[in-house]
C-alpha cells in the first residue's frame, strides 16, 4: 500500500529547475532511503512532501503529490494539517531553546488542549518511543540544549512524534553525529518503521543499505532509479546508479 | 486534510496580524505625519533671506545665517578636537593595547558612558567648562568641548567596529612581509576601514544637529552675526536646533520655528542619505 | 632605521595617550558628577531630597524635595514603554519576519529617519498638534500633561526598539522556526512560541535602551508636558528630573544651582543602573550562545 504518491513533479525555484517529473511511490511502513550527490535535488523532494518549501519565496511546483489519496497542494488542502501528518527531523538537531518537557509538548499543545497529566502522559510515550525516555525522565525540566548531540536528534524525534503523525521525514539526520550515536538512531529507526512510514534523505550509502526497505536514487534533478534496496546496490539497472554506490562520482 | 484550523487559533492568529499592522501603520504614520505636517507648515516660510541674513530688531525681520554658520562651527571644532582623539583611542584598543581585561574594562566604561542623557553632558560643560576651568559663560568653545565628550563614545565605537572588520590575515600579511605596525595601521588598515569610520562620523555629525540640551547652557543662544571663526569661538551662540527652542519658548514665532525645523529636517534627510551611501560603498568591497 | 623607530614610538605613544586622555575624560565625568552633587544632598539631608514632595527653591524658606520630579520620570518612563515596547516588538516582528524585502528596507528607512529627527521637532509637534487635542479629547484645561509627554516619548523610543529587536529576531536560527512549522504551527504560533522567545535577551536589551532614552529626554518632554513641579497626575502638568535641570539652569544661582547638579546625579545614578543592566542582559544573552 504506497501512502504516498508524486506524479511528474517538477520544482523551480526561481527559473532554475531542481526537480523534474519525479515519480515515485512511498510505501506504507517502509524505510525509503533518497540518496544521491549534494545538489541533486533529494532534500528539495523531502521537503515538498510536507511543504515546507512554501515557506521559501519564489518556489514554483508542478505536477502531483497524494497523501492517502488526496492531492496536497490542491487548493484548500491546509499545509498546517498536513505537517502534523507528516513529521520531519532536520540535519542539524534543532531543539528549541527550552526544557525537555517543553520542547516535546510544544506541538501537541497546538493542536489541541490536553489535561496536565495527559500532557505528561504524552510526552512519556513520546519519549520512549525516540528510545530517550530512560536517559532523561529525571531531567525533563532541564534545558533542552544541555543534552548531548545524539541526544537532542532523538529529542527531535520525540518531538516529531508528538503529534501522532503517520510519515516521517528525517533529512540526514545522523550527519552532525558521531558513530555510536548514528547506531542509535539507526536501531531507532527500525523500530519506528513498524508504526511509521520513514523518508531518510542521507549522504551515507552504508546506512542506505543498512536500514533501509527502498531506495531512490537522484542525480541533478532527476528520480534516476528508485526500487528495493537489496536490488538497487547488488544489481542497479542504471549505468549512473552504479558509478554513484561504487564510488566513482559523489 | 482539509481540516480548517480551529477557530480558537485563527483568532489568535488573525488578532496579532492584525495588531502587527496596526503597529507599523502607527509607525509609519508617525513618521509621515511628523515629518509631513513640519514640512507642510515650515517650507513656505524658508525665503533666500530667511537663510542669507541674521535676526534684526529694528527691521523685524527674521534670518538663520549666523545659526546655520555657528552650527558649522561647532560641528567643525567638535570634530577637530573628538575624531583624533577618539580615532587614536579606538586604534589603541583594537591595535596596541596588549591587556584583554583592560580593555574589555575600557569598552564597558565608554558603553555606559554612551548611555547617558545629552542634559548631563550640558550639566558637565557648565560645571567643567564654565565653573570649573573658569571660562566663565557659555561660548562656541564651551559647547565644542561639550559636545566633544559626547560625541566621543559614539566615535570610539563606529571606529572600532570598522576597525574589527579589518580580517586578520591583512595584518599578518603586512606584518609577514616586514612592515612597520604604524606603516601597517597607516597603509592597510585605515584604508580598509575608512568607510565605516566616516559611516560614525556621519553618525555623530547627525547628533550634534539635533542637539539641544546640552548646548543650552554651554553655547548658549546667541544670533549676532559673527563670521570670524576665532572670534565666534568666544561668543555665545545658538545652533539651528537650540534656536528651534529659543523660537518656541522664548518668542513664540512658530512659524520660523517651523522653518528652522524644515531646515533640520532635510539636513537629517541629507546625512542619512550619506549614511546609507558609504554602507553601500562598504558593502561593496 | 632609526628614524623609522622614532616614527614608530611616536605613534605608539599618541594612540596610548588618546586611549588613556578618553579614560580620564570617562572617570573625570563620573568623579565630577559625584563631586558637585554631594554636597547640596548632605545639606538637605538625602531623605529630605529625594522623598520630599515640595519643591520651592525660590522661597522664604526654599524646600527641595524631589520626589514629584522622580515619580514623574518613573510614571513617563513606564508609560512610554507600556505603549512604546508593543508597538516597537510588533514593528520589528515586521521587518524581520513578515515583510517582503523591499517592504522591509523601505519601513527600515523610515525608522531610521525617525531615530535621527531632533527631539525638540517631536517636542514642537507634541506641542503644536498633542497637546491641543489631549486637552479637547479629554476637556481638559490645559492639554499639557504626563498623558501628552507619554505619548511623545512612546514614539521617540519606536526607533531604538525597533532596531535592536529587529537584529535580534533575525539572528534567531531559521532551524527553530523550520522545526516549528514542521509540527504544523502557523506563522504567527511560530513567532510568539519560537522566535520571540528566542530572541528575548536581545528584545529586552531593546527595551532598556529605550528606558534610558525616556529618562533621559529632555527638550521634547518640556515643550509637552506642562512643567509644574506636582507630584505626578496622569492628567496634569508635571516635571521630571530632566526637565528640572534644564528648566532652571537658566536662572538658578547659588545654592539653588548646586541643587540642579545634585538632580543631575540622580538621574546619572538612574541612568548607570538602567545601562548596566542592559550589560548584564546582553552579556547573558551572549553566554547562552
Amino acid at each position: 500500500m504506497n501512502i504516498i504518491r508524486t506524479k511528474d513533479l517538477s520544482l523551480f525555484y526561481g527559473s532554475f529547475q531542481a526537480l523534474r517529473d519525479i515519480n515515485l511511490n512511498i510505501p506504507e511502513r517502509e524505510i525509503t532511503a533518497l540518496i544521491g550527490p549534494s545538489g541533486c535535488g533529494k532534500s528539495t523532494f523531502l521537503r515538498t512532501l510536507n511543504r515546507m518549501n512554501d515557506l521559501i519565496p519564489g518556489v514554483k511546483i508542478t505536477g502531483q503529490i497524494t497523501c492517502h489519496g488526496e492531492d496536497i497542494y490542491a487548493h484548500g488542502t491546509d499545509p498546517i494539517a498536513l505537517r502534523k501528518q507528516v513529521g520531519m527531523v532536520f540535519q542539524k538537531p534543532n531543539p528549541f531553546p527550552m526544557s525537555i518537557f517543553d520542547n516535546i509538548a510544544y506541538g501537541p499543545k497546538l493542536h489541541e488542549s490536553l489535561s496536565k497529566p495527559d500532557m505528561a502522559d504524552l510526552v512519556e510515550r513520546s519519549l520512549r518511543g525516540a528510545a530517550l525516555w530512560d536517559e532523561v525522565k529525571d531531567r525533563l525540566k532541564k534545558s533542552a540544549l544541555s543534552l548531548s548531540g545524539g541526544q537532542q536528534q532523538r529529542l527531535c524525534i520525540a518531538r516529531a512524534l508528538s503529534v501522532s503523525p503517520d510519515v516521517l521525514l528525517m533529512d540526514e539526520p545522523t550527519s552532525a553525529l558521531d558513530p555510536a550515536s548514528t547506531m542509535k538512531i539507526e536501531e531507532l529507526m527500525g523500530r519506528l518503521k513498524q508504526n511509521y512510514t520513514v523518508v531518510i534523505v542521507t549522504h551515507n550509502m552504508q546506512q542506505a543499505a543498512r536500514i533501509s526497505d527502498r531506495t531512490a536514487f537522484f542525480l541533478t534533478g532527476d528520480l534516476v532509479e528508485t526500487g528495493r534496496t537489496d536490488e538497487v546496490f547488488s544489481m542497479p539497472r542504471d549505468k549512473r546508479t552504479e558509478d554513484y554506490i561504487t564510488g566513482r562520482f559523489g | 486534510m482539509k481540516r480548517r484550523l480551529s477557530i480558537k487559533r485563527r483568532v489568535y492568529s488573525g488578532a496579532l496580524t492584525g495588531f502587527m499592522y496596526l503597529a507599523v501603520g502607527i509607525a509609519v504614520a508617525a513618521l509621515i505625519g511628523i515629518i509631513g505636517f513640519v514640512l507642510y507648515r515650515g517650507l513656505g516660510h524658508i525665503t533666500w533671506e530667511f537663510l542669507t541674513t541674521a535676526r534684526s530688531a529694528l527691521r523685524n525681520t527674521v534670518g538663520i545665517l549666523p545659526n546655520i554658520l555657528y552650527t558649522l562651527y561647532i560641528i567643525f571644532t567638535t570634530l577637530l578636537i573628538a575624531l583624533p582623539l577618539g580615532i587614536g583611542a579606538a586604534i589603541y584598543l583594537n591595535e596596541y593595547a596588549a591587556k584583554r581585561r583592560l580593555v574589555r574594562f575600557i569598552e564597558f566604561v565608554i558603553e555606559l558612558l554612551a548611555g547617558i542623557p545629552s542634559i548631563i553632558f550640558g550639566l558637565i560643560g557648565v560645571l567643567f567648562f564654565i565653573q570649573a576651568m573658569g571660562m566663565r559663560r557659555p561660548s562656541l568653545l564651551v559647547g565644542a568641548l561639550t559636545l566633544s565628550i559626547l560625541v566621543l563614545p559614539t566615535i570610539v565605537r563606529t571606529t572600532q567596529e570598522a576597525l574589527k572588520t579589518v580580517p586578520a590575515a591583512y595584518r599578518e600579511g603586512a606584518f609577514a612581509l616586514g612592515a612597520t605596525k604604524w606603516y601597517m595601521i597607516r597603509t592597510i588598515i585605515l584604508p580598509a576601514s575608512a568607510d565605516g569610520i566616516v559611516g560614525g562620523t556621519i553618525l555623530a555629525v547627525g547628533r550634534m544637529v539635533g542637539e539641544s540640551a546640552a548646548l543650552l547652557f554651554t553655547a548658549g543662544m546667541g544670533y549676532a552675526l559673527v563670521t570670524n571663526y576665532f572670534e565666534a569661538l568666544q561668543t555665545a551662540g545658538g545652533t539651528l536646533t537650540v534656536m528651534l527652542f529659543v523660537y518656541i519658548t522664548e518668542h513664540g514665532d512658530f512659524d520660523t520655528a517651523f522653518a528652522i525645523a524644515s531646515v533640520l529636517l532635510i539636513i537629517v534627510l541629507l546625512l542619512n542619505i550619506g549614511v546609507k551611501l558609504v554602507k553601500r560603498r562598504l558593502k561593496k568591497i | 632605521m632609526k628614524t623609522k623607530t622614532i616614527i614608530e614610538q611616536t605613534m605608539k605613544t599618541t594612540f596610548f595617550l588618546c586611549g588613556m586622555l578618553t579614560i580620564v575624560i570617562t572617570f573625570g565625568i563620573a568623579v565630577y558628577m559625584v563631586i558637585s552633587g554631594i554636597p547640596a544632598i548632605r545639606e538637605i539631608g538625602l531623605s529630605d531630597f529625594l522623598f520630599g514632595q515640595v519643591w520651592n527653591p525660590t522661597g522664604a524658606e526654599p524646600q527641595f524635595g524631589i520626589l514629584p520630579f522622580i515619580l514623574t520620570s518613573v510614571y513617563a518612563t513606564l508609560g512610554a514603554i507600556a505603549i512604546g515596547v508593543p508597538i516597537g516588538l510588533a514593528t520589528a516582528i515586521f521587518l524581520a519576519k513578515v515583510a517582503p524585502p523591499k517592504v522591509a528596507a523601505a519601513v527600515n528607512t523610515a525608522v531610521e529617519l525617525l531615530a535621527g529627527i531632533p527631539s525638540v521637532v517631536y517636542g514642537f509637534v507634541g506641542m503644536i498638534v498633542l497637546v491641543p487635542l489631549v486637552m479637547n479629547v479629554f476637556n481638559l484645561r490645559n492639554g499639557a500633561t504626563l498623558f501628552s509627554a507619554i505619548l511623545v516619548l512612546s514614539i521617540m523610543i519606536l526607533p531604538g526598539i525597533i532596531n535592536v529587536s529587529r537584529t535580534a529576531l533575525a539572528a534567531v536560527p531559521r532551524e527553530y522556526e523550520e522545526a516549528s512549522y514542521a509540527l504544523g504551527a502557523t506563522k504567527v504560533e511560530t513567532i510568539c512560541k519560537v522566535s520571540v522567545p528566542a530572541a528575548k535577551s536581545g528584545i529586552a536589551a531593546g527595551i532598556v535602551l529605550g528606558i534610558g532614552r525616556a529618562v533621559g529626554e529632555t527638550m521634547a518632554v518640556i515643550l509637552v508636558a506642562g512643567n509644574v513641579a506636582n507630584m505626578p497626575e496622569l492628567f496634569g502638568s508635571v516635571r521630571s528630573l530632566t526637565m528640572a535641570i534644564a528648566g532652571e539652569m537658566s536662572y538658578a544661582t547659588g545654592f539653588h544651582r548646586n541643587v540642579l547638579f545634585s538632580i543631575g546625579l540622580v538621574l546619572f545614578v538612574f541612568i548607570l543602573l538602567i545601562n548596566l543592566t542592559l550589560n548584564l542582559i546582553l552579556k547573558r544573552g551572549g553566554a547562552k550562545r
